[in-house]
């Protein structure tokens, strides 16, 4: 057989190394399936809470994955046990492979020692959706607050995540926060690993 | 020789999802208890030990008579446990 190139063929799928995949998926599309899916969610539900728990189950689907994937793909098979590390890991990693860029900001709740924030300027899923006056405290940030928390559920730190808008002087849209809480046992086995 | 191996998909709530027997020695039903018995018991230093680590291959973790434990824990917690024979190392 003669060729210019040969591409390297294997026998086994198994030895096929992990593709890289599509980096990029069109944002329309996106925008448009997302606008769809709080869409069909809105006819099922009664009320907000309701619906934002439906997003937030539907984005702990989408974590779950996500971790595992990017575990091989991304971190050459190297586990996180630690909570600053699978923190940044979702602040870094994570939101690159989604969003395209890391989050704009981590940080350590004042009050409570459990309580972490993500912040982002403009979080993607809010960036084409506008919330009527009658929706009250409704953000559809509930679907990415659940995939960080489907991400630390999977790696074994369960949490409570919860997104809030930060209304900020000098930007017209407020700002999204990603608030985390962890549960006890993951702050006493931090405690306990040193 | 007989060889035998046992492997096992646990999920991360300790649930087996999957289990195969590998070898050409003859099934026996007593032994087939015992070693899912180890595996068991294999569970409990498997969760100790994950989190000492980051790696995601731990070799050898726990020896029973002459059988030895080895999993592989992914990301998600889900354990790939596999047990050999010792002279099959």
């Amino acid at each position: 057989m003669i060729g210019a190139g040969k591409i390297k063929q294997y026998s086994n799928i198994l030895e096929k190394p992990l593709s890289k995949g599509k980096q990029e998926v069109s944002l329309s599309a996106f925008a448009f399936l997302f606008s769809e899916l709080v869409q069909y969610n809105q006819t099922q539900v009664d009320n907000i809470s309701e619906l934002e728990r439906r997003l937030e189950d539907a984005g702990y689907a989408v974590g779950a994955r996500v971790l595992e994937l990017l575990c091989h793909r991304d971190k050459g098979n190297r586990r996180e046990t630690r909570l600053l590390g699978i923190l940044s890991f979702v602040h870094s990693t994570v939101w690159k492979v989604l969003f395209g860029k890391v989050a704009d900001s981590l940080e350590k709740g004042t009050e409570h020692e459990d309580e972490y924030m993500i912040s982002e300027k403009d979080l993607l899923v809010n960036k084409f959706i506008s919330v009527p006056k009658d929706m009250g405290t409704f953000n559809c940030g509930a679907f990415v607050a659940g995939i960080v928390r489907g991400v630390l559920d999977g790696a074994g730190f369960p949490a409570v995540v919860t997104a809030h808008f930060v209304p900020m002087e000098g930007l017209q849209r407020p700002r999204t926060t990603i608030l985390i809480k962890f549960a006890e046992e993951v702050l006493q086995r931090e405690a306990r690993l040193g | 020789m007989t060889s035998t191996a046992c492997f096992i998909i646990v999920s991360r709530n300790d649930i087996p999802i999957y289990e195969a027997e590998v070898g050409s020695a003859a099934k026996r039903e007593d032994a087939a208890q015992l070693h899912q018995f180890i595996l068991h018991a294999a569970l409990d230093i498997v969760q100790d030990l994950a989190w000492t680590t980051s790696a995601m291959f731990l070799k050898a973790i726990d020896r029973f008579n002459d059988l030895v434990v080895s999993v592989y824990v992914t990301a998600g917690h889900i354990l790939y446990i596999y047990r050999t024979d010792l002279h099959m190392s």
